[in-house]
């Protein structure tokens, strides 16, 4: 166990320096000139100078790449003379726009992502899985057509018309909820609440969508699997049957899946937190998008990636947990 | 298989006394799709909005409005450019309404718009089950290093968080052909999902009995690649494509949405939907439009792609 988690830490280690060179060839080799598409739209001549000086580009290709990896793990001096400019560990750039240090601004807004994230994850595994379990147990039956129509359907909206048809009916028409704006949970628990309601919903319909659907097809192949004919035929009751036998193993897709998912959620759901307003990572990205802040871009691609990789890590390493059948 | 579960779809269908010649697997499919009537409809959907993709221009002209023509008749300048008329302007002259501000006409828009999104989806795909393909029977006929490099880089890319990726590299390229550059980058990223399925088909395959013989006969591995192994990855390759287009669309909208993805006055569904959020309160049906084609042709591709898993690929759950 031990030696697989330090392979797997190894190989996470791997990816991320993999992940690192290919953004650092998105954003410094490929660009004709990297240090204007790095100054945005809104660029003057000394800032251009400036950022020339930090991203190093007279240096040869090597170096600028080791300059930008060993500042991840030891912070860095960027540039040199005048235009010298200390960004501390972990750096990951600095964001002229914002005049700011992106791990700063990151880190400023990863509370709102995760709230977000968080929260949408408890509504979706809560509604997909027992929609999934309901339909897999009902096969065949009016419950199951039901549900998995409703399935197909949610997942085919896209967030962006679910938010929208969300803001129309509850806070436009009905009026039962405020326009969201994103209250610190250490502030007040209960308004935090009630203003991400909104987009934990917007989130979590077209999440649950999908997993009700893998959960139902990952449920009736294991129900259909011999030892849960064997617990059957020992006289356990269907209940113990279902939930101790069947769901353990019928859920380790959904692991999978689940990783990957709120891993990429926690740097930010972009579309969602630019249609609700949600100061989170998703819309510093959206914001930086349409300035042109290069330097937060790859920021947060580094930080997504990141998150994925070693929510991928997590649940390889929950499998030895809740699947028998999987022993390291 | 359950004990309640109805007798398998292939046996029932191999009783209907209709046809003497004997049914070949092929046949079989087409015969249980048709009996189901969530295929007819998505496949009346699908060629509705395959129909209009490829007729866009006729279809537009047809109707008697380019995609860029203004109507500033169309729309009330004293009520902030909304259109005018019930239902975002819609009318014997606008089949679908207008733009509010432009006044340009919908329909036109909306069936150049599904020219664009479903070239992009259809060819990223594309691009996604040759690639994956050719990977995944490489992997797992070759098996040993190739398979390993191979599977290592599947990994490798399915581990980056490929929307943020897709959305970074198409805002730092800047003056190359949006629709192309979209198409590899969506593409770049979809195909170790195919390649996965293939691989895994492939292993369970190169030491069958007929592929074994083919092998003692003296074929070479392109000829046993070619005649003995991928048609029996191409069913389980049929229906995963189908399922993985409505991914394709949806991406490329949500690219096109958040701006990154074909630039104006190029339309698509993506981009169309953005420009309508602002408008949501005073014109409904603008954002309305688009947002019922993407949702219809999703959902079509998906009601296909699942048909085809149950019927086509025999570990997929039939259900």
């Amino acid at each position: 166990m031990i030696l697989y988690t330090l392979r797997r830490l190894a190989g996470v280690i791997g990816v991320l320096i993999a992940v690192a060179a290919v953004t650092f060839t998105i954003f410094y080799v490929l660009p004709s000139d990297p240090a204007a598409a790095a100054c945005g739209k809104a660029c003057s001549a000394d800032r251009l100078a400036a950022i020339r000086s930090h991203m190093g580009l007279d240096e040869p290709l090597w170096r600028q790449f080791w300059d930008f990896l060993s500042g991840i793990f030891t912070g860095r001096t960027m540039g040199s003379g005048h235009y010298a400019l200390h960004c501390g560990f972990p750096c990951l750039g600095y964001s002229y726009e914002n005049s700011e240090a992106v791990w700063d601004l990151l880190m400023d807004r990863l509370p709102v992502s995760a709230s977000l994230a968080l929260g949408a994850a408890v509504l979706w595994l809560a509604l997909g899985l027992s929609a999934g379990v309901a339909a897999a147990l009902r096969k065949d039956t009016l419950t199951d057509r039901v549900l998995m129509v409703g399935a197909v359907g949610a997942a085919s909206l896209p967030v962006y018309f679910t938010s929208m048809m969300l803001i129309y009916g509850l806070i436009r028409v009905a009026g039962l909820l405020p326009y969201p704006s994103y209250v610190p949970f250490t502030d007040d628990p209960a308004r935090w609440a009630s203003n991400l309601l909104l987009p934990w919903l917007a989130l979590a319909i077209l999440y649950a969508a999908m997993y009700a659907r893998q959960s139902r097809s990952s449920m009736i192949e294991t129900m259909a699997e011999p030892y849960i004919r064997t617990a059957r035929a020992k006289g356990l009751p269907r209940r113990t049957v279902v939930v101790k036998h069947g769901l353990r193993s019928g859920m380790t897709p959904i692991l999978t899946l689940f990783g990957m998912d709120l891993g990429g959620l926690l740097a930010g759901a972009v579309i969602t937190e630019s249609i609700f307003g949600l100061p989170g990572i998703g819309r510093l990205f959206y914001g930086a998008l349409s300035t042109g802040d290069q330097p937060v871009i790859l920021g947060v691609t580094l930080l997504a990636a990141t998150f994925i990789v070693v929510a991928n890590l997590a649940v390889d390493l929950l499998y030895a947990v809740v699947d028998p059948r999987v022993r390291l | 298989m359950h004990p309640s579960a109805p007798a398998p779809p292939a046996a029932t269908a191999a009783a209907v006394p209709t046809s003497a010649v004997p049914s070949s697997p092929w046949r079989l499919a087409r015969r249980e799709l048709s009996r189901r009537t969530s295929v007819k409809i998505s496949l009346a959907v699908v060629g509705l909005f395959l129909f209009m993709a490829a007729a866009a221009p006729l279809l537009s002209a047809l109707a008697g409005w380019s995609p860029d023509d203004f109507d500033r008749t169309a729309v009330d300048p004293y009520l902030g450019g909304t259109p005018v008329g019930p239902l975002g302007g819609i009318s014997a002259q606008h089949w679908l309404g207008v733009e509010p501000v432009t006044g340009r006409d919908l329909f036109a828009r909306v069936v150049h718009g599904a020219q664009v999104s479903l070239l992009i989806a259809l060819t990223a795909t594309a691009i996604v089950v040759i690639a994956g393909t050719a990977a995944g029977i490489a992997a797992g006929y070759f098996g040993g290093r190739t398979d390993a490099v191979l599977s290592r880089v599947m990994d490798l890319t399915m581990s980056f968080p490929s929307l943020i990726f897709m959305i970074a590299m198409m805002s730092v390229a800047k003056d190359v052909n949006r629709i192309v550059l979209m198409t590899a980058v969506i593409g770049l990223f979809g195909w170790p999902g195919v390649a996965r399925v293939v691989r895994g088909q492939t292993l369970s395959l190169r030491h069958r009995e007929y592929v074994d013989a083919a092998r003692v006969g003296g074929a070479g591995s392109w000829r046993i690649l070619t005649r003995d192994v991928l048609p029996g990855v191409a069913g389980p390759v049929i229906a995963y494509t189908t399922l993985i287009v409505p991914g394709m669309i949806a991406t490329e909208a949500a690219l096109s949405y958040l701006g990154v993805g074909v630039r104006p006055p190029t339309p698509s569904w993506g981009q169309m939907i953005a420009e309508s959020v602002s408008f949501y309160d005073t014109d409904p049906m603008y954002f309305v439009i688009p947002s019922a084609c993407l949702f219809l042709t999703v959902l079509a591709f998906t009601l296909l792609g699942d048909a085809l898993r149950d019927i086509l690929d025999p570990r997929g759950s039939r259900t």
